[in-house]
């Protein structure tokens, strides 16, 4: 089963829930899809790490070959190709490596060569595969590493998590794509609120069968609580604000390993998780 | 115009609440929000005025004309982005989701049955009286979010000739939405967090703004939640020369603040206090004096 754990705003708590989920769940994956900023390794501290490079396909021109006939520059729609002073300039930033210059060029002046872009580590933790995706400083797209991670996790192990970058643009949405079950994570602000209804439009755009994680409660009025109840949105469980569960995850510990209560806590909110995706999929088929 | 661009690298340090904060110190004239993915300075900024909304363009789409198509499948083989289903019912069509335009499927299609669409990929928003704030929203799952972000800057630029201070709330993350905010910011302050993962990607984006040679200056938020790690990122600053213009307390009622629709400093409260000392410090930094 593969749950996908997102908010859209950063900072509530991905990470938390879903390294913590991953520990309960004893024999699992966790797949660390926020590769601008991934944070779950830290947690982990992952054992015997494999390195893959992830590389994207950028044209190069053979010079002797190019006539200058501009068909590429005028074919691409990124602008990553320019004519100047008889030369062709490649420019890998911006670059989506469609290929259409490469089959469009009428003498085969351009090939591809991999350029690399970041990595996919792959390491153990206890029980848990810890699989981790970084993006290189300067890089403009993550997608394709995403790509890479969802391709090349174990689909045999029972959970697999998910902690997907903040958001909802498109690497977000790869993120998601393949995941059975979503879990929202929110936090008590109006700014929490706003993100949610964003992720919330997207999963359901995706006919995601979700649920919410509530975290840093507070007592009194939470409009993220309230968010869900005007728009029947099923709660999974609340996480209450806590100095010592802070200071644990502000230290990279993983909190339900080291405090018995949290231990309680992330089970019982997998058990709801996999009673909610369960029922999910009976009522689908 | 000096522009001072606020980031962090992780999400949920506090960007928007030290954005907002200086804005309302600076009485600044001009402001933006660069988090297209997820904007919220406008919840805290009720800037009062009607909005000026523009449809944002991305690339064209590709759709493919179930009348002309022969059914070869030249299209699903050569993209790139696997934007192209096939189904026994309805042929080939376009995941509009997928599809980034590359118009390499309308190119090949040997029976011209694929033709490129405009779309919206998002919202361009601006609200103007005696200040300007330049802010979007970009379309669930959208790509182009650098793109956007660039015609945020281009629309303040635009609206806030003659004014002397702009104020840039940024997104989350290196890639490009972060990337296109920096091009052309005078100096980058960075909301970093007392944490494990806070200090990582406080790492990661001080590296990103490097390659892109932007002064950047740091600020620690929530500071007093872990003592251990600020002192940490005290340390990082001084091994790295990057200039420390100071911290800011966890304190519940900026929460409370924020959820009433108002800035730190439009309240009496520890954190708003403290920020203020951060803004004297970065506004001199942004111009050009040091610290002591």
């Amino acid at each position: 089963m593969k749950i996908a754990v997102l908010s859209g705003k950063g900072g509530t708590g991905k990470t938390l829930v879903s390294v913590n989920l991953a520990f309960v769940a004893g024999h699992s994956v966790y797949i660390d899809c926020d590769v601008e900023e991934p944070n779950g390794h830290l947690f982990f501290k992952p054992r015997d790490v494999k390195t893959d490079n992830v590389s994207v396909l950028i044209p190069s021109v053979d010079e002797k070959v190019c006539k200058g006939c501009r068909k590429c520059v005028d074919f691409c729609k990124f602008n990553a190709l320019a004519y100047i002073k008889n030369r062709l300039y490649v420019f890998d930033e911006i670059c989506h490596s469609c290929g259409g210059c490469i089959l469009l060029c009428p003498r085969n002046a351009l090939s591809e060569t991999p350029r690399k872009i970041g990595a996919v580590k792959k390491g153990i933790s206890d029980q848990v595969a810890v699989i981790t995706g970084v993006l290189n400083p300067g890089e403009a797209s993550g997608v394709p590493i995403i790509k890479s991670l969802l391709d090349s996790c174990d689909a045999d192990a029972p959970y697999i998590f998910i902690d997907c970058p903040p958001g909802s643009a498109c690497i977000v949405m790869e993120s998601i794509k393949d995941a059975d079950y979503c879990v929202l994570v929110a936090e008590p602000t109006i700014f929490g609120v706003h993100n949610l209804a964003m992720v919330h439009e997207l999963v359901r755009i995706f006919e995601k069968p979700h649920g919410v994680i509530l975290n840093k409660c507070f007592d009194g009025f939470n409009p993220a609580e309230q968010f869900c109840l005007d728009n029947k949105i099923r709660i999974l469980g609340k996480i209450p604000f806590n100095n010592e569960l802070g200071s644990a995850n502000s230290d990279a510990k993983i909190v339900s390993k080291e405090i018995n209560a949290y231990h309680e806590l992330f089970s019982g909110l997998l058990t709801a998780i996999r009673q909610e995706a369960q029922h999910e999929a009976i009522t689908n088929t | 115009m000096k522009q001072l661009l606020i980031l962090s690298g992780k999400g949920g340090t506090g960007k928007t609440t030290v954005a907002s904060a200086f804005i309302k110190l600076a009485g600044a004239k001009a402001y933006a929000d660069c988090d297209v993915d997820a904007p919220n300075l406008h919840l805290v900024m009720k800037h009062k005025s009607d909005v000026k909304k523009t449809d944002y363009m991305g690339l064209p789409k590709a759709a493919i004309d179930p009348c002309l198509c022969r059914g070869c499948g030249i299209c699903m083989t050569n993209c790139r982005f696997d934007a192209i289903r096939y189904s026994e019912e309805n042929g080939y069509s376009v995941d509009l989701f997928a599809c980034e335009g590359c118009s390499v499927c309308e190119a090949l299609c040997p029976a011209h049955a694929v033709s490129m669409n405009p779309a919206a990929a998002g919202e361009l928003r601006l609200y103007r009286n005696d200040s300007v704030f330049s802010t979007a929203q970009l379309k669930m799952g959208s790509g182009t979010s650098g793109k956007l972000v660039t015609e945020v800057k281009n629309q303040l630029k635009e609206a806030a000739e003659g004014i002397d201070l702009a104020i840039i709330d940024g997104s989350p993350g290196i890639g490009c939405p972060v990337i296109a905010s920096l091009s052309g910011v005078d100096m980058v302050l960075i909301v970093a967090e007392p944490s494990i993962s806070g200090i990582s990607d406080m790492e990661r984006i001080i590296n990103t703004a490097d390659k892109f040679q932007v002064k950047t200056a740091v600020c620690i938020n929530k500071y007093n939640t872990n003592l251990l790690n600020s002192e940490k990122i005290i340390r990082y600053c001084q091994k790295h020369n990057i200039p420390y213009s100071g911290r800011i307390p966890y304190d519940k009622k900026a929460i409370e603040a924020i959820n009433n629709g108002l800035s730190i400093v439009e309240i009496d409260c520890s954190s708003g206090e403290a920020v203020k000392s951060v803004y004297r410090n970065t506004i001199k930094l942004l111009e050009g004096g040091t610290l002591c």
